[in-house]
């Protein structure tokens, strides 16, 4: 059968790209076509951001948690905000398999070292959440033996409430997702010496 | 807790037995509260212990700052049988923030007077045995007080940690 060839117009139809397609698969599409088919079919991208991409779309959090907000935190992975629908469900029991600390609570001047440590043995890319008021800023709870997270480690996203509904907490993961795959390449965290900071076991 | 009529009857009670330990009472939501003279706590809680107040459920301490006298103490007495309860508020101020121990009547009340002598400075006479519970012992001034400066509190990490107060731990 003759396969009779007219000139596309300039924005292609679904009818004609499906055309343009099944010349493809028979090998008989060349030359110009080809390229023009190539341009319109296959998308180009940093391997940077496809990459980022991919971390955006698994981040697994560390099981931690420090007080009520906790509470607040272990409701997302439930039915009301599946956050199991964005891939972020797996909630990691080790410091070495999570990619994000959730700080859900208070953190006190003694829990502080310990809760660096454990950020510290993460690996990278490594991404923290200050959850709620006391976290980011002491709250209620405004004495001697409170200590703000982001005094001690690098803190991504905040975010308020006492405590913050779940939905506000996954709103704060989605916009991690965000900066992860579209803003992090403005790299605050090398501006702020905030990187490079694993630990690591000599000879391990 | 005893209705606003009981607690009258009790101050009186109080009153009788000395005119000026007690400064003055409050009924509250519910909640009966006796002021006392801190140098007359003894004998107060002593006179409450025998009609029926037998049991110290908290002590803690108050800064109320700005006012004066600033730092109170208070017990909170509680009587199992009639299951009653009944506060007792003693302020002292911040010059010579001194009050009887009430520890030869309740010998529980030695770990609450520590932590209250720790966190406000309140110096409780005749305690047995009166130094810091909560805060390393070198630790300097009295965190709960309201001008306690905050924010300031090292993070010792294994970096520092023999830096700052309680190095010989």
């Amino acid at each position: 059968m003759e396969i009779k060839r007219e000139a596309l117009p300039q924005e292609m139809d679904f009818r004609s790209r499906q055309l343009m397609s099944r010349d493809m698969l028979r090998g008989t599409l060349e030359d110009e076509d080809l390229e023009r088919f190539a341009e319109q079919a296959v998308m180009t991208t940093t391997l940077d951001r496809a990459v980022a991409w991919a971390q955006g779309n698994s981040i697994y959090p560390m099981t931690f948690g420090l007080a009520c907000c906790a509470i607040e935190m272990m409701s997302i992975v439930a039915a009301r905000v599946d956050i199991a629908r964005f891939g972020f469900e797996a909630f990691r029991a080790s410091p070495r398999q999570a990619d994000l600390l959730i700080l859900s609570g208070r953190v006190s001047t003694k829990m502080a070292p310990v809760i660096r440590r454990i950020y510290d043995q993460m690996l990278e890319p490594k991404f923290a959440i200050s959850m709620g008021a006391c976290c980011s800023s002491t709250g209620v709870f405004n004495n001697y033996a409170l200590v703000p997270s982001d005094k001690f480690m690098p803190i991504d996203v905040h975010v308020p409430g006492c405590p913050p509904r779940p939905e506000a907490l996954a709103h704060g993961i989605l916009k991690l997702r965000d900066k992860i795959q579209h803003h992090d390449r403005e790299g605050w965290r090398e501006r702020y010496d905030a990187v490079g900071t694993e630990e690591v076991i000599p000879g391990a | 807790m005893p209705d606003a009529a009981g607690l009258e009857v009790i101050a009186e009670e109080l009153r009788g037995a000395d005119p000026s330990a007690v400064l003055g009472t409050t009924f509250d939501r519910g909640r009966a509260e006796i002021q006392i003279d801190p140098s007359k706590n003894i004998e107060v809680i002593e006179q409450l212990r025998e009609r029926g107040f037998n049991f110290l459920a908290s002590l803690h301490g108050v800064d109320y700052y700005p006012q004066e006298p600033r730092l109170g103490v208070v017990y909170e007495l509680l009587d199992m049988t009639e299951v009653d309860r009944i506060s007792l508020k003693a302020r002292v101020s911040i010059e010579d923030p001194r009050i009887a121990s009430v520890t030869s009547i309740w010998p529980g009340s030695d770990f609450p007077e520590r932590e209250c002598f720790d966190m406000f400075g309140v110096v409780f006479e005749g305690h047995p045995d009166l130094r810091r519970i909560l805060m390393p012992e070198d630790f300097e001034g009295f965190p709960q007080r309201r001008d306690f400066p905050i924010g300031g509190e090292p993070i010792l990490f294994t970096y520092n940690e023999t830096d700052h107060y309680g190095k010989d731990r």
